[in-house]
């Protein structure tokens, strides 16, 4: 049995030609978080992506543990990129209810992941007309609606104001007492409770 | 199955709630065809021989200004990099946005086909042969389509090679489309609606794996 988490090991990205990420490894263990730091272009987004399985990593290896062996490797993971992926034409209730059930989460209660983002009031007004930091909290309520073990957070800050961050930072901490993990990339401080590892990438290296 | 059933019915959501995409292609189905009697000139024989070709290439037409919208704003707001994540393979996903995108492009069509038979003159039998061979025929279209779709998605101006890509690929369609009505030509309409069907049936297998493909591609 295989305690379920997550291992990289010498990782290399290559993108459109250019080395991205370097002989990069790293342990993330249930409960516990990383925040991924270093300045523009240093390669966050692009190693939540190879963790997420959007990139084939030229080197290395990612190996996810999963807490069910059976299912997929890509049915545990949220990944939340800076596109939030919310239509509008759809009211806000409808876009959450889809990724619920896309994501295979049947029974999700919207409500009250909608009410826990801030959003239970917008609950039927179409998502085109919500303000960039709203369309983050909704994109974020996804989090909450459908329970997944591997966070892949790619600067989810961005657009929050205070109260927001908080909620951020709050929601995190409750999925690493839960035994979860999270990947957040980040140039800001989440302050988190909870066991947090800091990587510092400067051009694809620690 | 809740989540195949779940894009179905988000895209036919969000495309009849932007009905005017739908409007337009309807129009632009109609007014290709009849711009064609103007060009021709008021000859009723000529015209009723001319009818099938001018159909089908009017419904090819229209459907390829209909296929870029299949994957572009999914891909735009990052809905195909989630579609990734979900509990159901890309390719059911592209198979389900597939059906959508016949219900809301190629039926519409077909039920404007009427107004374009009476604009050409077509008799009974021949706007019902037009009718079959539309529903037979149009799922192919629909299914080169996508995949021409998902080849250009990361094009900025995927719209304008898409067609070029795509037109080829539905030739066979447009052959055995207007065979339909060529009894003389073909030895039957009922051989040339059963490749018809056939075209159909294989393009809307494929289409579903080689889309995904293409779009696992892009996405990096």
């Amino acid at each position: 049995m295989v305690e379920p988490g997550l291992s990289v090991d010498a990782l290399t990205v290559v993108r459109g030609g250019r080395v991205i990420l370097t002989d990069l490894s790293f342990d993330v263990a249930p409960g516990e978080a990383l925040l991924v730091r270093g300045p523009n272009g240093a390669g966050k987004s692009s190693l939540l992506m190879a963790l997420a399985g959007l990139l084939d990593p030229e080197a290395g290896r990612i190996a996810h543990a999963k807490p069910d062996p059976e299912a997929p490797v890509h049915a545990h993971i949220h990944y939340v990129a800076q596109t939030p992926a919310i239509k509008s034409g759809l009211s806000v209730h409808e876009n959450l209810r889809f990724w619920a059930d896309v994501f295979g989460a049947r029974g999700a209660d919207i409500a009250s992941a909608l009410n826990r983002a801030g959003l239970g009031r917008l609950d039927g007004i179409d998502a085109g007309l919500l303000s960039t930091g709203q369309t983050r909290r909704l994109a974020l309520a996804r989090l909450v609606a459908v329970p997944r073990s591997l966070w892949l957070l790619d600067e989810p800050t961005n657009a929050l104001d205070a109260s927001g961050a908080a909620w951020v930072a709050d929601l995190v901490s409750a999925h690493l007492a839960g035994g979860g993990m999270a990947v957040i990339a980040t140039h800001l401080d989440v302050p988190l409770v909870g066991a947090v590892k800091t990587l510092t990438l400067d051009r694809g290296r620690v | 199955m809740t989540g195949f059933f779940a894009v179905i019915g988000r895209d036919l959501r969000l495309g009849l709630r932007q009905g005017g995409d739908l409007l337009t292609l309807v129009l632009f189905f109609v007014i290709v065809g009849v711009l064609m009697p103007f060009a021709v000139g008021p000859d009723k024989t000529l015209l009723a021989r001319l009818a099938p070709a001018i159909v089908w290439v009017a419904a090819l037409l229209a459907q390829l200004l209909s296929h870029d919208r299949l994957f572009r704003t999914d891909f735009e707001d990052g809905s195909l990099v989630l579609f990734r994540h979900a509990a159901l393979p890309l390719e059911a996903i592209v198979a389900a946005k597939l059906i959508a995108h016949w219900l809301l492009t190629c039926l519409p069509l077909i039920v404007a086909t009427p107004v374009l038979a009476l604009v050409l003159g077509m008799d009974g039998p021949a706007f019902r042969l037009a009718a079959l061979s539309l529903v037979l025929g149009t799922p192919a279209l629909a299914g080169f389509g996508a995949i021409g779709a998902a080849v250009t998605v990361g094009l900025k101006r995927g719209g304008l090679v898409a067609p070029v890509l795509v037109l080829p690929l539905s030739l066979p369609v447009l052959i055995f489309g207007t065979g339909a009505f060529d009894v003389a030509r073909l030895g039957g309409s009922s051989q040339a609606l059963l490749l018809l069907a056939a075209l159909s049936l294989l393009s809307m297998v494929l289409a579903p794996f080689a889309a995904a493909l293409a779009l696992k591609i892009s996405g990096e």
